[in-house]
């Protein structure tokens, strides 16, 4: 499997997602968000958490419309795979890759905590080595996870079975308390909980493990 | 020539920093506010001649996310 993850300033846990595609095997390339184009090859691209751009207009905005931003959205377009995590979320959503949009949280603060995410479906490459009612434990820390969808929209996601993950304890206001979905043909995945923060046991945690393992079955063409 | 650009979020979504701003309201002792919304305004200093087609163009494709955000326009 060969991985991308795209570093744009002002993200911080690009390295933490390098981390936990190499150790379920990958062979990851770090891109630059100047840079046009992704490596030929690439199987899957990693949107990392942060605060791109410092957040400013609106999270993951300005990073939507960045030079690579183009490639991703071209590669998710021919069937690549595509996971973004927490920024990461939100720049797939102003992309229009992901529907909806992530609002700032219902409490107003921000949320810095491991959460109860119960996974809501088994049927895709992210999470396929979890099983469908199984709750993880997966830290989450963001400002703007509130994530809103109109009534059509919450029912076509439910309808085509599209919400990966949901929160056992809604901490942020989240229709329908979605922490995560999938794009209709299920290679692009947007969650706010940080799957790459629980890959150690040193993280306190490990239940990302499955999410890397599981792409890296599905994606051994490298 | 420069034009002015308000995003607000569009009605029906809820506006939690409003929400905050109105109870802030209230606890000063201002009786009265039934709702606050927040939003933002663009101030675009722009070329002469640029058209409203294309600062609405800016609109869909940065200034707001048309997902929960409505805009208007002011060009003087």
């Amino acid at each position: 499997m060969k991985a991308a993850v795209v570093v744009f300033p002002g993200s911080n846990c690009d390295r933490d997602l390098a981390v936990a595609f190499e150790r379920a095997g990958a062979k990851v390339s770090m891109i630059w968000h100047k840079d046009t184009d992704l490596p030929g090859d690439v199987d899957i691209v990693g949107i990392p958490g942060g605060f791109s751009f410092g957040d400013y207009l609106r999270c993951g905005a300005i990073a939507a419309n960045s030079p690579i931003c183009r490639s991703v959205v071209k590669h998710a377009e021919r069937g690549g795979y595509v996971l973004g995590v927490c920024n990461g979320f939100q720049v797939l959503t102003e992309t229009g890759l992901l529907p909806g949009a992530l609002m700032r949280n219902a409490n107003l603060k921000f949320i810095c905590k491991p959460v109860g995410l119960e996974v809501a479906t088994a049927d895709s490459a992210f999470t396929a080595g979890y099983e469908k009612g199984q709750v993880l434990s997966i830290p989450v820390a963001h400002h703007d996870g509130n994530y809103n969808a109109d009534s059509e929209l919450l029912a076509r996601l439910n309808g085509e079975d599209r919400v990966a993950f949901r929160y056992t304890d809604n901490p942020n206001g989240s229709v329908d308390s979605i922490a995560g979905v999938l794009s209709d043909n299920r290679r692009v995945l947007g969650m706010m909980p940080h799957p790459e923060r629980a890959v150690d046991e040193r993280h306190g945690g490990t239940d990302g493990v499955a999410m890397f393992r599981a792409l890296m079955d599905q994606l051994v063409t490298a | 020539m420069k034009a002015r650009v308000h995003v607000m979020l569009k009605n029906g979504v809820l506006d939690p920093q409003g929400e905050a701003v109105r109870h802030a309201l209230g606890s000063l002792g201002f009786d009265g506010v039934n709702g606050v919304r927040q939003g933002k305004v663009i101030e675009l200093d722009l070329a002469d001649g640029t058209t409203e087609d294309t600062v609405k163009e800016m609109c869909e494709k940065l200034l707001a996310n048309t997902v929960i955000e409505s805009y208007s326009i002011e060009l003087n």
